[in-house]
């Protein structure tokens, strides 16, 4: 049966040397939960630690109410898909399907009947004799998921399980994965270090950075209110402007360096008059207008199709420094022209979609917006 | 805190295991030899003595200078021509590629002595072709003993080391490399010393190191032929012989002395090699070329001559072992006697050699792919110790392996001289390192996801590493097995210490009926031995499923 994790104050040492101090996670019974991170943050450190093949070091990780600290790997009844696939070699695809089965001693009616039904599942029934060297990247991932599910673990662990894939290929996994775990309805957690994948696939994602947890919820959350200047920057493009809290007629507003002003009915409490803030505007948030504004002028162009990315300058003061781009995407849809390269244009950001961090960055100040969900 | 306990399975046991093996019949023997050589045979007393004795007199510090000469200049032989060799067996087609392989790879495996013995028949005082050179022509050939012989046998022995090292390294070029040389203008003559030569130059040192130890090692070849041209491992076999007593002191300050020398070269070796080692992997191995008119000729006639005089002695062996003998005199006509005898009389070395060389060939595979594992999957200083000690072996040539062993083993608590397990613990610790070698080799190219599927499947580490690890390995593993094995079948330079009349094996046996000049039974004993050897190759190419040897 499928189980839920909890993850409590968990700790892993290489040595003297801290990898995670002290993380918490829950996941629930039957979710697809994603860590996504850029490489070195931990995350398949942590994926390890739920397998069994890395040891805890402080904390505890329990399947539903068990610790499962030390239990040996080959007693958590977990499904692990690697990112070599990690297909063995020298049996068949069927074989290979098979292997955690023969060793549960199931009668061999019950084998027969759950591997030919998983082998349909993931579509892979026709390559069930041939060995696993004469399949292609994309086959030998469904053998390895079909192999990792059949035995019914408790908990299904994938680590980077797309990423010797090509392009295209990535995307049609991508939904094979989503939809069998659905199917089978297994707590699922899965490793990447993509983006879009993690957003595509998941019921929840949990961004890492250092070992820490930056933010956990769903991805459109993720996205649209991230809890910090890390996700807001990770995930997706944010510009990031100075800015400073102000209060005019009553209201709260943010003021940009060059005096524009943004009326915000959506500040927290702790967004005080005369707090220095960030305000980071996604590409898609930027409306063209004529009058007041933010101007600058177009430094490139990229033609996508749906729509132009522009690369924008704007005068230093007004930046946060140290960001590799200032990003404007227009959406062909509903875009009047096409602006030209040296350009001089005004833009204006959509209040109700922009985020404001501290100083810092180290905090979102829009109302509600969830940390750990 | 966590803590790591001393967990009671499966592996500790194996590390105990290796530990009591290494410890007990290498290192304890070892020193014990070293020990003794800095001490006076009567008092026991710590001294230089038995050193001063070695270089006071020219008799015994001549063999110093005599190994190092043999084995150097064997060693420039063989390189220059194994590679060579390879060169042209890798760069053009030469028709019957795969038989000449087969005749470099059955010079290389048979027994080194059966070279010199039947050069002994062919060039010798009364050898076949002195002779025929004396009744027909009244011309006295130059003798075939001493310092030419010994080079001659070793060199036509040795150059396959060099050969299947060069030729390995040559199948690993990208023949894109060789593109860029020549759209960059290099070709001809360049091109082969500007861009192959350095390429293969790091394999072609690992083989000469191959190729000097075992001839700085060899003991049958300058024994018979050798004469008045002493070298070390003849020197420390005699001087051990002579001794009285079982105090063998100054046998064991030779020993040292040549231990000491193969360490340095194994580490000059090891340092050149370091610094100048990089890995290659050819997506398009170079492409073998036609060859035609004159060049076709003078190239194949070399390679197949090359190839028929390294195969003369077996030849020869086999011709000699179907006459008709009256002890050293070969009477006209052909007859099976010297086979009956040998089937009646030595019947029992017969047995010895298989049953020795299997069972150490089981401990091998078994201690190589556990402790294999045990030193790359779980390296704790402890693992790492025993794999640098597993290395040890590559420098003690036999003979001075089998002197510590004896010294060691023939008096309480643990008697094992003269049993046959002192034999196959000799075999064992002698041919482990190349196994360990390969099984390392070959446990680097699976990957430990592969055990760790196994493992979340539900299998437990050990029911993985035998289900998964050991099933994966054994292919790789037991082809080299195999070779370790013909090896141990021809094995003498230890045994030859080793052995007594129960424990006799063909080796032996060849050797002391060479000594006595039963020329006959002698050569039908190697034939059986060739025969050996070469059932097992084919045995060897079968499994390995190619004609591609490592060693």
């Amino acid at each position: 049966m499928s189980v839920a994790i909890n993850i409590e104050k968990v700790v892993k040492k290489y040595g003297d040397l801290t990898i995670i101090p002290g993380l918490e996670a829950h996941i629930k019974n039957g979710e697809f939960f994603t860590l996504l991170g850029p490489s070195g943050c931990g995350k398949t450190t942590l994926l390890r630690m739920i397998a069994g093949f890395n040891s805890i070091e402080g904390g505890e990780i329990k399947f539903d109410e068990q610790v499962i600290n030390n239990l040996p790997a080959h007693q958590r009844n977990i499904g692990m898909v690697f990112q070599s696939y990690a297909i063995f070699p020298h049996l068949t695809v069927r074989e290979n399907v098979e292997y955690g089965l023969k060793l549960r001693k199931l009668p061999k009616e019950e084998i027969k009947k759950k591997v030919d039904n998983i082998l349909d599942v993931v579509k892979i029934t026709d390559y069930q004799d041939r060995l696993p060297e004469r399949l292609s990247g994309g086959q030998q991932q469904r053998v390895a998921l079909a192999r990792a599910i059949v035995i019914h673990p408790s908990v299904l662990l994938m680590d980077e399980p797309l990423s010797n894939l090509d392009a295209k290929l990535r995307i049609e996994m991508r939904s094979a994965i989503r939809e069998v775990q659905k199917q089978v309805g297994i707590t699922t957690v899965y490793v990447t270090h993509d983006q879009e994948e993690a957003l595509a696939i998941s019921d929840r994602i949990a961004v890492m950075s250092g070992g820490v947890i930056q933010q956990i919820a769903a991805p459109y959350i993720i996205y649209t209110r991230p809890y910090n200047r890390f996700v807001s920057t990770f995930i997706g493009h944010s510009n990031m402007f100075k800015g400073r809290v102000q209060q005019q007629n009553g209201q709260k507003v943010v003021v940009f360096a060059n005096g524009y002003v943004v009326p915000m009915d959506n500040l927290s409490e702790e967004a005080t008059e005369g707090l220095d803030v960030l305000i980071s505007v996604r590409p898609e948030e930027f409306a063209l207008r004529e009058g007041d504004g933010l101007e600058c002028k177009i430094k490139t162009r990229v033609f996508l199709g749906k729509y132009v990315n522009y690369e924008l300058e704007f005068p230093e003061d007004m930046l946060i420094p140290d960001q590799a781009s200032i990003e404007f995407s227009q959406d062909l849809g509903h875009a009047e022209k096409i602006l030209e390269i040296g350009e001089t244009v005004t833009l204006r950001p959509n209040r109700l979609k922009i985020n404001i961090f501290t100083a810092d960055g180290s905090k979102n100040l829009i109302e509600g917006v969830v940390h750990y969900a | 805190m966590h803590k790591k306990k001393l967990k009671w399975d499966f592996w500790t046991a194996i590390t105990i295991l290796a530990i009591l093996i290494f410890g007990l019949f290498l290192i304890y023997p070892l020193s014990a030899l070293f020990m003794s050589a800095f001490q006076d045979p009567h008092s026991g007393q710590f001294t230089l003595d038995n050193f001063r004795r070695f270089f006071a007199r020219k008799y015994y510090y001549e063999t110093l200078t005599n190994s190092f000469l043999v084995t150097t200049t064997v060693t420039v032989l063989t390189i220059i021509i194994g590679t060579v060799l390879a060169y042209f067996m890798s760069v053009y087609k030469i028709k019957g590629k795969r038989i000449v392989e087969l005749g470099i790879i059955i010079s290389l495996l048979s027994p080194p002595f059966i070279g010199a013995y039947s050069w002994i028949l062919i060039a010798g005082r009364s050898g076949i072709l002195t002779k025929w050179l004396l009744t027909n022509f009244n011309y006295h050939a130059p003798s075939i003993y001493g310092f030419g012989g010994i080079l001659l046998v070793l060199t036509l022995k040795l150059y396959p080391f060099i050969y299947l090292y060069a030729a390995g390294a040559m199948k690993n070029i990208d023949s894109a490399l060789i593109e860029a040389a020549e759209s960059l203008g290099c070709h001809g003559m360049k091109k082969v010393f500007t861009v192959i030569v350095p390429l293969i130059t790091p394999t072609i040192l690992a083989g000469a190191l191959m190729v000097f130890m075992n001839a700085m090692a060899d003991f049958g070849t300058p024994m018979l032929i050798g004469e008045g041209f002493n070298v070390l491992p003849v020197m420390i076999y005699s001087e051990f012989i002579n001794e009285v007593g079982d105090q063998a002191n100054f046998a064991a300050a030779i020993a040292a002395l040549m231990v000491l020398i193969t360490s340095v070269i194994f580490l000059l070796q090891k340092y050149v090699v370091n610094r100048k080692s990089f890995t290659m992997s050819s997506l398009r191995p170079m492409q073998t070329q036609n060859l035609h008119g004159f060049k076709s000729v003078v190239v194949h006639a070399g390679i197949y001559l090359l190839v028929a005089i390294s195969l003369i002695p077996q030849i020869v062996v086999i011709y000699t072992s179907f006459l008709k003998t009256n002890g050293s005199i070969f009477l006209p006509g052909y007859s099976l006697d010297s086979y009956t005898t040998i089937f009646q009389e030595l019947d029992n070395a017969i047995t010895n050699t298989y049953v020795f060389s299997t069972c150490a060939i089981l401990m091998i595979v078994f201690l190589g792919m556990t402790v294999a594992y045990l030193t790359i999957r779980r390296r704790t200083w402890l693992t790492e110790c025993i794999d640098t000690i597993s290395m040890f072996p590559y420098i003690i040539p036999g003979s001075v392996l089998g002197i510590t062993l004896l010294l060691a083993f023939n008096k309480e608590p643990l008697i094992l001289s003269g049993t046959a397990l002192i034999i196959i613990i000799s075999l064992t610790i002698r041919r482990l390192p190349y196994t360990l070698r390969s099984s390392s080799a070959i446990l680097y190219q699976i990957s430990p996801s592969l055990e760790e599927a196994s493992i979340s499947l539900g299998a437990s580490p050990l029911r993985t590493f035998f289900k998964v690890t050991a099933y994966m390995m054994l292919p790789g593993v037991m082809s080299g097995a195999i070779l370790s094995w013909i090896t141990a079948v021809n094995e003498l330079s230890s045994s030859i210490i080793l052995f007594t009349g129960d424990t006799e094996t063909m080796s032996v046996a060849i050797y002391t009926e060479v000594i006595r000049a039963s020329y006959g039974t002698a050569a039908a004993l190697s034939t059986v031995l060739t025969a050996t050897t070469i059932i097992a190759i084919l045995i060897f190419f079968k499994l390995s499923g190619n004609r591609g040897i490592s060693l």
